[in-house]
């Protein structure tokens, strides 16, 4: 997501950071380059205006011009107003104080609503709140159907009463259920439906005035570009949100939507949707996002990813036998497994400061089916093997490939990463820093496996 | 096309007065977007129809009212293929249309493999004797590789069958959808060799000025339009109408 925007801005950064001062019109010319950018990336004209406006008269005081590194001080400003205009450091939900908090979600058809709504359940349900979701598409075909499917998965309770009852009576219902079991969210979920068709706004604000919600959320496709925004626009006119779920935002280089939005229609973005798996969702930081544009890296959206999903007693557990040389194909597993836990190594990578300009981390297509065969071959070694990989034989070998599936190419290869990390390791537990070239090795060793074919989940 | 509205008033091939320089603009706009004439091929038997396209487009819908026309309207027997093995109750919301249009649906388990649906749906129709496949797929980001690759292999399990099929691979797009809508059909196309366009929910506020793009960039025509939820209010496209739509205020 962002990768055209993120690489223009970030050239033209970096141009501007190479210079020891800077005149009146390099600024010029730099703020050129980010309307141009801007532009491209179908940021809404007025927005893009403004922006460089405001970012102009910034980058043009005597603080900036006259400090030691105005080109620093230009790549804080753009930062700074880049998270501004995203709505800077991030909004919350409204929550209730008692009883379950209600939120609302509406959208056009198809910007994904139910997904989004399963996806906020699951949010919720992981900081371990009792949710249920609310069925009350009744037009959509299946769409109660899908509902409860999402729904179970997310591990949330679904009211449904099929597709012959009215919406406005679904959710006054679902909420007394939800006020009954002292449920702490309901999410209510409705049809698609287009600003212009006055029958469905009416039954939403009817919905809305039933279930009085502590927070109206908009679902928007990020794809839709300088359109999503009219469509905000005009649905904040008929119907008040809150706040917005973009989703779809992988599928996007430009995020012109996501940009424009905030400025817009006054609403900031509260969640983001990335990816196809339920976990694919993530509350919306501007100031980060902001960062992750200007090739910054979002460090603290990793550690907190970290500490959700690394157990710290596993953890030491592992330091402890990486010092004392016992770390076996069995506690590299258990390390594995928690890295992945994390989500998709191309989301992480894109958190790591300067990591997104390296061009061929991008191109290489991170294969969480590679961690996939290594987890299989690991699998299907016996016990000694993982605690003692030296035991592996030309006859193991074939044992293990033919267990897992894999060739025996690959559990060679297996075992002579596993064996150059562990110097890596004896070397790290000795206070010596692995050299580059080791460190080289170890990551170049992976690279001439086969692709694996196609994988959902 | 606007170097070449001007190089006709300067010429004096159209009169420079604002009504005809509108219509001259109208009738370029839809020449290129009206590509080559083509009408939906189903002169095979069974002829088969592959639809793609991103999440949320309206793949499902769009076949839903394609197998109702086919069937009530033109009395063809329509088979469906529910290859959406992914979303849930993707397969459900295709057994409503299938009902609705009289057509038979063959299905997979949920998180089966979409090729074998498909697989299976050929056999099907060919056992019966059905004039029409249609496939539906899982919606996917065109910017997803590897759901990219699977989409291809679908296509090849069908080949493998039938050589020259698909007849027809539609892609769906959003008419809402900004420049994106032309990285998804160059990136559809470069996986699946997509026939045509459905530009859908051209009900809205959007007019739909991608496919303008993807005609004149892609050479892929637009061949269906949808306008609404009913079954009536899918069409076939007429340019010209597009492009008066397109200039209208």
């Amino acid at each position: 997501m962002f990768d055209q925007l993120s690489e223009r801005l970030q050239s033209t950064l970096s141009e501007v950071r190479s210079r020891g001062k800077l005149s009146e019109s390099d600024v010029d010319s730099a703020m050129r380059e980010i309307r141009l950018a801007l532009l491209e990336a179908d940021v809404n004209f007025k927005v893009v205006k403004s922006f460089t406006k405001t970012l102009k008269e910034r980058c043009l005081g005597s603080e900036v011009l006259e400090s030691l590194d105005p080109g620093q001080q230009v790549v804080k400003i753009v930062n700074e107003e880049l998270a501004a205009l995203m709505g800077g450091t991030g909004s919350e939900l409204a929550m209730a104080s008692s009883g379950p908090t209600v939120i609302l979600m509406a959208g056009l058809q198809g910007s994904g609503k139910t997904t989004a709504c399963a996806k906020l359940a699951q949010f919720f349900g992981k900081q371990g709140k009792d949710v249920a979701l609310a069925a009350c598409d009744v037009y959509r075909p299946a769409a109660v159907e899908q509902l409860v499917t999402m729904g179970k998965r997310a591990g949330a309770h679904v009211y449904e009463r099929g597709t012959e009852a009215d919406p406005v009576d679904i959710a006054t219902w679902a909420l007394d259920e939800a006020r009954a079991e002292r449920r702490d969210v309901l999410i209510v979920d409705t049809a698609g439906r287009l600003h212009i068709d006055q029958d469905l706004m009416a039954e939403l604000a009817r919905i809305r005035k039933q279930t009085k919600p502590h927070d109206v959320l908009l679902v928007v496709d990020a794809m839709t570009g300088q359109d999503a925004v009219g469509v905000a626009e005009s649905f904040a006119e008929v119907a008040e949100f809150d706040g917005v779920v973009m989703t779809k935002l992988d599928g996007d280089a430009r995020g012109g939507a996501a940009l424009s939005v905030k400025a817009v229609t006054g609403k900031p973005i509260l969640f983001a949707s990335t990816g196809e798996k339920i976990e694919d969702f993530d509350k919306f930081h501007p100031d980060r996002m902001a960062q992750r544009i200007l090739g910054m890296g979002d460090v603290l959206s990793l550690i907190e990813k970290a500490e959700q999903q690394v157990d710290e007693k596993e953890a030491e557990a592992l330091q402890e036998k990486m010092l004392r040389d016992q770390f076996g194909l069995d506690d590299f597993l258990t390390q594995l497994k928690q890295v992945r836990k994390m989500g998709p190594l191309s989301g992480l990578i894109g958190m790591l400061p300067g990591m997104g300009a390296l061009k061929q981390l991008k191109n290489a297509p991170l294969d969480e089916g590679e961690l996939d065969r290594v987890e299989a071959i690991i699998l299907s070694m016996t016990p000694q093997e993982r605690a003692n990989p030296g035991l592996i034989n030309g006859s193991r070998r074939k044992r293990i490939a033919n267990g897992s599936g894999t060739k025996v190419q690959n559990v060679n290869q297996l075992v002579k990463q596993f064996d150059q990390m562990k110097v890596m390791m004896k070397a790290m537990a000795g206070g010596q820093a692995p050299t580059p070239q080791q460190m080289a090795k170890l990551a170049g060793a992976g690279q001439r496996a086969p692709r694996p074919r196609a994988r959902r989940r | 096309m606007v170097e070449r509205l001007e190089h006709e008033v300067e010429s004096g091939a159209v009169p420079a007065d604002g009504v005809a320089v509108r219509d001259r603009l109208i009738e370029i706009l839809a020449e290129v977007a009206s590509t080559a004439r083509a009408p939906i091929d189903l002169s095979a038997e069974p002829a088969i129809l592959m639809m793609v396209g991103v999440n949320g487009t309206g793949k499902t819908t769009t076949i839903g009212k394609i197998a109702w026309h086919l069937s009530r309207e033109m009395g063809l027997s329509v088979v469906m293929a529910a290859a959406d093995t992914y979303r849930a109750a993707a397969a459900e919301q295709l057994e409503t249309w299938a009902e609705r249009a009289g057509a038979e649906l063959v299905r997979g388990e949920e998180g089966s493999d979409p090729g074998a649906v498909a697989y299976d749906a050929i056999n099907a129709a060919r056992a019966r004797g059905a004039d029409v496949v249609i496939v539906d797929t899982a919606g996917r980001l065109h910017t997803q590789a590897n759901l990219m690759d699977e989409l291809a292999k679908v296509r090849r399990v069908i080949q493998k069958q039938i050589p020259d099929a698909p007849h027809e691979t539609l892609i769906s797009i959003d008419a809402t959808t900004g420049q994106n809508g032309l990285r998804q059909a160059k990136l559809f196309s470069e996986a699946v060799e997509v026939d045509g366009v459905v530009l859908t929910k051209l009900d809205g506020t959007a007019k739909g000025g991608i496919a303008l793009a993807i005609a004149s960039d892609l050479d892929i025509p637009v061949k269906l339009i949808g306008v609404g939820e009913t079954l009536e209010d899918l069409r076939p496209f007429d340019p010209a109408d597009y492009a008066k739509a397109l200039l209208a205020e």
